[in-house]
């Protein structure tokens, strides 16, 4: 109403009441949204605390320090029943870890063949990878670990009759069971001899680089990495006589004794993980191809490079840039749904800590907290870490 | 080289039409440059080909000619291939769980309400689309909810613990977009706003949700929130678990929403902002119908995700679509029929999802416009 005063026309705009003043009205909202969530927070915390008091669930972290009192199928470190909560803790942690970084091995792998499959100029390759992808993925995984769980490795026959391979790796209803190489004292200079080759190729890396950038000549730099790095350890077998040897699995009685054993939940996670997240995989690796365009090549090829140098120098560099950001969304997907362990009872966190610690305990607030926390932390790092690529590998612009 | 000479034959311009050679055209053309193109091409198509062999084959045998189809008790299952008498025998179980059976026709009138909504919104130009989405997102919801739940209007009271099956599914997976979206929208505009403490709040809420695994959240909405509760106050299992469900598809809603709003240009608030309108008006009568209209496809994927998603709920003890076949694999008559149980549910949820997808994939087409 008072824009229209001609009295006011010309001079400068009035000073709002302080209701419709923008930055007032802004402090309010926030102070209020602030208040409100503080409110919540002590509402929820109250009533949490007068309900674990009247049902007499202790509170703390103290828990940890106690006699857990049950076993658990598979651990990576030395665990009994009569290890505390927090070694429980400490053995879903690694199980989870372990599935997620063995899925994730397999499922890039699988993702990356299927995924250039699908671009093949054979059409019966690209269509067979088109089936794989619409397949694996409009199918819930829950109902694809359940399918290679209780359809695929239940049905095995038992131990004595187990399926085998050249005599070497045994499958049944048990597990997977796989020679295991035996290290002898000697073999830590087995790795050594890695430790060293990776350092070396760390520094000839390096020293490629300068070369190139002042003097324009190239290194034959792949070839001389692989070389060192099977060469060196080879050497140093030879050198100490060969400290290590493979130990096959013997049936014994009514289950194989010695080897690596797998167990059948562990098998199924793992498959049906893998190949669930391969068919993503595959379309993030066939968008990122698909991304590089068409006159990148040709310029390349104009420029006289050879095919190998354009693949290595021109076009995967660029597919990489649009691949490893929603490549690392997947990695992180699959470890989030590694604790669909529970559902198979694969001792993975969830299983464990979630499950059968928090039904001894009870503490369930603790407890749900420490395992989203740790997923939170997983969550995290792997965002940062794709932070810091993509600015690494951001397009320098005008 | 050989033309050129044939060519000299012929006086300019009197060259016949030669047809393309035959092993250019046609099938055999076809095959020769998609198949047989390079040597490896060669080798890869016979592997495939030698794959598909292997595979196929036994798979139609027990899916198709050996399977039994009718009957009415596991007697009936004598060949060697699937056993369909399952479906039939179980079909009750899996699609309604353990509604009752007199009560049966509520579901499928709420089917029928959900599909008169639902199939309008899929032609592409029906009018009144405005309407028939507010008829979906406000009036539907709340007569399915009183035809499932009863106790009012002479319908009878049918508890929570006796849905299950396909049903149950359906429950969770539309209850949860429908309650995400709004929550979604103010998350997405809390995120953009230039309120330092609103925007953390919101940054914070959706990062939590979508840093931890669905499970951990059906976990703690099964034995956290009763703990949250004043005393006597108490929410079925069910209801905890949808709204365990809804906060965790509100942060992945709120993030395609973000993606919608980030693609209107400047200039339309700016507009706004000269035609005098308030935030609110320029958000409800400016943006979102444009920031909306954009991400349609978005939230079609997060449907697909959390549809798949649901099947986590078998886990804290509701018996949805998965968990009623897992039930039905432990009885004991019915032990070795797992695979056909699985399979069941796959073809279910794939025609589900991939139909879904493709939708998703139309509109996005359609929605791009080129600039």
């Amino acid at each position: 109403m008072n824009n229209s005063d001609p009295a006011l026309f010309g001079s400068a705009p009035p000073k709002p009441s302080i209701w419709n003043d923008p930055f007032y009205r802004s402090l309010f909202f926030q102070f209020s949204a602030f208040v409100v969530v503080v409110l919540l927070g002590k509402y929820l915390f109250d009533n949490t605390t007068e309900n674990m008091a009247r049902q007499g669930i202790a509170s703390g972290f103290g828990f940890m320090g106690s006699v857990s009192g049950f076993d658990v199928t598979s651990s990576l470190v030395k665990y009994s029943a009569s290890s505390t909560y927090g070694q429980a803790f400490l053995v879903g942690l690694l199980n989870t870890l372990l599935v997620s970084a063995v899925s994730i091995f397999l499922a890039t792998m699988i993702g990356f063949m299927v995924g250039i499959a699908r671009l093949s100029s054979n059409w019966l390759i690209a269509k067979m990878a088109t089936v794989y992808i619409e397949v694996l993925r409009n199918i819930p995984l829950l109902l694809q670990i359940f399918f290679w769980y209780f359809a695929v490795l239940r049905p095995l026959p038992s131990p004595r009759q187990s399926l085998d391979l050249f005599d070497m790796v045994f499958v049944n209803n048990r597990g997977l069971y796989l020679p295991a190489p035996v290290f002898d004292d000697l073999a830590i200079w087995l790795l050594i001899a890695v430790v060293v080759a990776i350092a070396l190729i760390i520094f000839l890396t390096r020293w490629a680089k300068r070369k190139q950038d002042e003097t324009g000549e190239t290194f034959p730099l792949f070839l001389t990495s692989v070389s060192l790095l099977i060469g060196l350890p080879l050497l140093a077998l030879l050198a100490t006589g060969f400290p290590v040897h493979w130990e096959m699995p013997v049936l014994q009685g009514f289950n194989f004794r010695g080897g690596l054993t797998l167990i059948p939940e562990f098998v199924a996670l793992t498959l049906a993980l893998s190949t669930y997240t391969a068919a993503f995989i595959a379309e993030v690796v066939r968008a990122g191809i698909q991304a590089v365009p068409k006159g990148q090549t040709e310029a390349a090829n104009a420029l006289g490079l050879r095919s190998g140098v354009i693949l290595r120098q021109v076009v995967i560099p660029q597919a990489m840039r649009v691949i490893v950001p929603p490549l690392t969304n997947q990695y992180l997907n699959l470890t989030k749904n590694s604790s669909l362990a529970a559902a198979i009872a694969y001792p993975d966190l969830v299983l464990i800590f979630a499950g059968t610690v928090l039904m001894q305990t009870g503490q369930a607030v603790e407890i749900i907290f420490i395992t989203m926390a740790v997923y939170l932390l997983i969550s995290l790092s792997i965002a940062l870490f794709m932070n810091w690529y993509n600015k690494r590998m951001m397009l320098v612009e005008r | 080289m050989s033309s050129l000479g044939n060519n000299a034959q012929y006086p300019v311009g009197e060259h016949p039409n030669w047809e393309p050679p035959v092993s250019n055209v046609g099938i055999i053309g076809w095959m020769k440059q998609n198949l047989f193109s390079s040597r490896l091409n060669t080798a890869l198509t016979f592997l495939a080909i030698y794959l598909l062999y292997t595979v196929i084959p036994p798979v139609v045998q027990w899916v198709i000619l050996d399977a039994d189809w009718v009957g009415s008790s596991k007697a009936d299952c004598t060949g060697e291939g699937a056993c369909w008498v399952y479906i039939n025998v179980w079909w009750k179980q899996i699609m309604y769980g353990r509604y009752p059976d007199a009560e049966l026709w509520r579901v499928q009138t709420a089917y029928v309400l959900g599909l008169v909504g639902l199939i309008p919104l899929m032609i592409p130009n029906f009018p009144k689309k405005k309407w028939i989405s507010a008829y979906l997102l406000f009036l539907f919801p709340f007569m399915a909810y009183i035809l499932f739940y009863g106790g009012n209007l002479g319908l009878t009271f049918v508890e929570t613990p006796l849905w299950g099956g396909l049903f149950l599914t359906l429950v969770i997976a539309i209850t949860g977009i429908v309650a995400s979206l709004p929550l979604g929208i103010l998350l997405a505009l809390g995120r953009r706003s230039n309120m330092p403490v609103i925007k953390t709040l919101c940054i914070l809420f959706i990062e939590f949700w979508r840093g931890v695994p669905l499970i951990t959240v059906l976990f703690m909405a099964s034995v956290m929130f009763p703990l949250f509760l004043p005393q006597g106050v108490n929410f079925d299992q069910l209801l905890r678990a949808l709204i365990g469900v809804a906060l965790f598809s509100a942060a992945y809603m709120a993030e395609v929403v973000r993606g919608g709003l980030q693609a209107i240009p400047k200039g339309q608030y700016e507009a706004a902002q000269a035609l005098g309108l308030s935030y609110w008006k320029t958000t409800f009568f400016i943006i979102m119908p444009q920031a909306l209209k954009l991400v349609i496809p978005g939230i079609v994927n997060v449907f697909i995700a959390l549809f798949k998603d649901t099947t986590l709920v078998s886990i804290i003890g509701l018996f949805d679509f998965l968990g009623m076949i897992q039930l039905v694999n432990t009885n004991p008559d019915w032990l070795s029929f797992a695979i056909e149980g699985y399979v069941f549910a796959a073809v279910i949820f794939w025609f589900f999802c991939f139909g879904m997808s493709r939708y998703s994939q139309h509109l996005e087409k359609k929605l791009h416009t080129g600039h």
